[in-house]
C-alpha cells in the first residue's frame, strides 16, 4: 500500500507542477503566435473545455453522450443571439428580414442583455440536460441505448435548427458580429483578452473538474459506473447524480459555446450535429477518458493534428484522421495518458526504495529476515 | 379517400425504407452487440456498387441495360458482406468486450470509407439510372399513381425480411449464429467456431446494408455521405423494436414510417421528423427495453 501511495503522492505533485507549467505557457502564448495561431488555440481550448464536461460524464460516470454538441450549440446560440443584436444596433438581424419577419421574436428579447445572455448560455443547457436526462435516466435507459438517444436528441435539434430559419438562422447559422460588450471584434486585443478569458475560464473548469471529482461525489459517480446496480443497492439514488452529472457536463459545453462564437465568428447547425458530438467524444477517448489531463490534450492534440494534416495533405488527412481514431481505440483505449501512466508507473516502481524492500523481501522471503 | 390512400401507401413506403436500412442493423447491433457507426457507409457502398453495374452495363452491354438492376442488387449484397467480413476480421473482433468501443472505432471506419467514395466517384452526387421496368406506376384509381420504384422497395424489403427469417430459423447455420449470440461460451462448448459464427453474421449485416443502398437508387441520386441520412433513423428503429428479436423491427419501422408520414401530413417534412423522433424517445421512456425483448433475468 505504502508503495502506491507514494507513487499517487508522485504523481500529484508532477500533475500541479503540470498544471502550473502549462497555465503559465498558455498564459505567454500571446507573446510568441501569430493572431492566426491565438485565435486557432483559444479554439482548441474551447474545445478542450467541452471534453472536459464530457469526461466528467463519460469517463467519470460512465455515460456516453453523443449530444453534447447540443449543449455546446445551446450556449453558442444564446451568444451568439446576444453579438447578432448588438451588432444590429437595434434594428432586426439581417436573416430575419430577409426571411419576412417584422418583429424581434420574444425569446430573442431578453438577449440584448450581455449578462442575461452569458447567463443563460450556461443555465439554458444545464436546464435542458436536467430535463433530458430526468427523463432518460428514470426509466433506466444507460450504455449504448443513452448513446443512441442522445444521438437522436442531437439530429433533433439540428433538424429544428435548420428548419426554423426566420428564428435561428437556417443552415448558415448566425455570424456577421461586430462588438462584444461595446468593443469591437475585430480587434488584435479584444482577441487577445478573450482568449486569456479562455484561459482563465479553462484553468477554473478544471480546478472545479478535479475538486468535483476528487469529492466523496466522485467516488460516487466512479461506483455508478463501475456497478450501478451497487449504488442502488447500498441505498443511493444513482438518478439523482446521473442528472446532476449530466446538467454540469451540458453546463460546461454552453459555456465552451459562449466563449467560442465571439472568437470564431459564426456558429451553424453543421458545427453542433452528430459529427461534431461524435467528434468530442473522440477527443476524450484518444486523450484517456477517466483523467481530467487527458481530455485536455485529447482536445488539443486531436485539433491540433486535424489543423496541421488538413493543412499538409487536404486530400488525405481524412484517412489519418481514421486510422488515428481507429488505431487509438483498438490499440490504446486508456488513450495518451493511460500510455504514459504505465509507463511512468513501471518506472517509478522499479527505482523508488519501498519497491526495493519489497524486492528485498520476496527475494529473501524464504530466509525470514525481515519479519512483517 | 384517395388522399388517405396516398398517404397509407407512402406510409409503408417510409416503412419499407427504415426496415431495409434497418434490418442489417438489428443483426449486427441488435444480435451482435456491435454499435455499427459505419452501417450507412456500407449502405452507401452498396449504392456505389450499383453506380458501377450500371456504368458496365451502359458501356458493354447496352442492349440488355433492364438487367443490370437485378445484377446490382446480388453483387450490391457480396460485395459490403465481404467488406463486412474484413472488417470484422481485423477490426470488431477485438472489441467485442467494449460495446461503446465499436461505436467510435467503426465511426472512424466509416470516415474512411466516406473519403474513399470521394476520391473513387468524387464529391457530387451520382445519378442512377432507374430501369424501364421500373419506371411509372401502377393508377389504382384516378388520380391515384402507386409508383413502380416504391412498390418494388416494399416487395423487397418483405421478400429481405423473409429470406433473414428463413436463413436464421430454419438453416442449420442460422440455428449456430443464434446460439452463438445467445450463449457465446455454451456454443462454442458444443463444438461450434465462435470465430467463423460472428465474421458471417456481421458480414450478413452488412451484405443487407449493401441490398438497402440498392434500394436507395432507386429513389434518388447517391453521394459520399448518403449513409448518414439513414443511420440515426436505423438505430432508433432498432431501439424502438427492441434489441434481440426481429420481429421488433418489423414493429417499430411500420410506427415510425407512419408516424413520419402522419406528423408530415400535418405539418413539414422536417417536423414530421423531429416529431416521430421525439415520440419514440418519449416512448422508449415508459418502455426502455423496445416494443419486443428478451426476457433475461441477468442484472447487466
Amino acid at each position: 500500500m505504502i508503495k502506491t501511495n507514494r507513487i499517487n503522492d508522485l504523481l500529484l505533485d508532477r500533475k500541479w507542477i503540470l498544471f502550473f507549467v502549462l497555465m503559465v505557457i498558455l498564459f505567454l502564448a500571446p507573446v510568441f503566435l501569430s493572431d492566426f495561431r491565438l485565435n486557432l488555440l483559444a479554439k482548441y481550448l474551447v474545445y478542450a473545455i467541452i471534453a472536459l464536461g464530457l469526461d466528467l460524464i463519460w469517463g467519470y460516470g460512465g455515460m456516453l453522450s453523443l449530444g453534447q454538441g447540443v449543449f455546446f450549440g445551446l450556449g453558442a446560440y444564446c451568444m451568439a443571439m446576444y453579438l447578432k443584436l448588438g451588432s444590429a444596433g437595434g434594428e432586426l438581424p439581417d436573416f430575419m428580414a430577409w426571411s419576412g419577419l417584422t418583429e424581434l421574436p420574444w425569446f430573442w428579447k431578453p438577449f440584448q442583455y450581455a449578462w442575461i445572455a452569458v447567463g443563460a448560455s450556461v443555465i439554458i443547457p444545464a436546464l435542458v440536460a436536467t430535463i433530458i436526462g430526468f427523463i432518460i435516466f428514470r426509466s433506466r435507459v444507460h450504455g449504448v441505448y443513452f448513446a443512441i438517444l442522445t444521438q437522436a436528441l442531437a439530429l433533433v435539434v439540428t433538424i429544428l435548427l435548420i428548419g426554423q430559419q426566420p428564428y435561428t438562422g437556417g443552415t448558415n447559422g448566425i455570424t456577421n458580429f461586430s462588438t462584444i460588450f461595446g468593443f469591437s471584434l475585430a480587434d488584435s486585443s479584444a482577441q487577445i483578452i478573450l482568449y486569456f478569458i479562455t484561459v482563465i475560464c479553462l484553468g477554473l473548469v478544471y480546478l472545479f473538474c478535479h475538486w468535483l471529482t476528487e469529492s466523496s461525489f466522485g467516488r460516487i459517480l466512479i461506483a455508478i459506473r463501475d456497478a450501478e446496480d451497487r449504488i442502488r443497492f447500498c441505498g443511493y439514488n444513482p438518478v439523482t447524480f446521473k442528472v446532476f452529472i449530466f446538467a454540469i457536463s451540458a453546463g460546461l459545453a454552453g459555456l465552451a459555446g459562449a466563449l467560442f462564437v465571439p472568437q470564431v465568428g459564426i456558429i451553424s447547425p453543421a458545427m453542433i450535429g452528430i459529427v461534431p458530438s461524435i467528434e468530442m467524444v473522440i477527443w476524450v477517448a484518444v486523450g484517456g477518458r477517466g483523467t481530467l489531463f487527458g481530455a485536455i490534450l485529447g482536445a488539443l492534440i486531436v485539433n491540433g493534428c486535424k489543423s496541421y494534416l488538413s493543412e499538409s495533405f487536404p486530400d488525405a488527412w481524412l484517412y489519418f484522421l481514421g486510422i488515428l481514431y481507429v488505431a487509438v481505440i483498438l490499440l490504446v483505449p486508456e488513450g495518451i495518458i493511460g500510455l504514459t501512466k504505465k509507463f511512468f508507473i513501471k518506472r517509478t516502481a522499479s527505482i523508488s526504495t519501498d519497491s526495493f524492500f519489497l524486492h528485498m523481501r520476496n527475494f529473501l522471503g524464504p530466509f525470514k529476515v525481515f519479519k512483517r | 379517400m384517395e388522399v388517405f390512400l396516398l398517404q397509407v401507401f407512402n406510409g409503408l413506403s417510409v416503412s419499407s425504407i427504415l426496415l431495409l436500412t434497418a434490418l442489417g442493423l438489428a443483426i449486427t447491433f441488435g444480435l451482435m452487440n456491435v454499435i455499427n457507426m459505419a452501417h450507412g457507409e456500407l449502405i452507401m457502398t452498396g449504392s456505389y456498387v450499383t453506380y458501377v453495374v450500371q456504368m458496365f452495363f451502359l458501356k458493354h452491354i447496352a442492349g440488355n441495360f433492364d438487367l443490370y438492376y437485378p445484377v446490382a442488387l446480388i453483387l450490391s449484397f457480396f460485395v459490403t458482406a465481404f467488406i463486412g467480413f474484413l472488417l470484422e476480421r481485423s477490426l470488431i473482433r477485438f472489441l467485442y468486450e467494449r460495446p461503446l468501443d465499436t461505436l467510435l472505432a467503426t465511426w472512424g471506419v466509416g470516415m474512411i470509407f466516406q473519403q474513399i467514395a470521394r476520391d473513387i466517384f468524387g464529391a457530387p452526387n451520382l445519378e442512377v439510372r432507374t430501369p424501364h421496368w421500373l419506371k411509372g406506376g401502377v393508377e389504382i384509381m384516378a388520380g391515384l399513381q402507386l409508383p413502380y420504384n416504391r412498390l418494388f422497395i416494399i416487395i423487397l424489403a418483405i421478400f429481405c425480411l423473409i429470406g433473414v427469417y428463413f436463413y436464421m430459423y430454419h438453416t442449420a447455420s442460422g440455428c449456430r449464429m443464434r446460439a452463438v449470440m445467445q450463449n457465446r461460451s455454451m456454443a462454442s462448448c458444443l463444438g461450434i467456431s465462435i470465430a467463423k459464427v460472428d465474421a458471417y453474421t456481421f458480414a450478413l449485416g452488412s451484405g443487407l446494408a449493401g441490398i438497402a443502398g440498392c434500394a436507395l437508387c432507386l429513389l434518388g441520386p447517391i453521394g459520399p455521405s448518403l449513409g448518414t441520412y439513414y443511420i440515426v433513423d436505423a438505430f432508433m428503429v432498432v431501439v424502438l423494436g427492441g434489441v434481440g428479436k426481429l420481429v421488433g423491427i418489423i414493429i417499430s419501422s411500420g410506427v415510425v414510417g407512419g408516424l413520419n408520414t402522419a406528423f408530415e401530413f400535418g405539418s413539414t417534412a422536417t417536423m414530421g421528423k423531429v416529431l416521430a423522433l421525439i415520440m419514440v424517445i418519449l416512448f422508449l421512456r415508459w418502455k426502455p427495453s423496445g416494443l419486443i425483448s428478451l426476457k433475461v433475468r441477468a442484472l447487466d
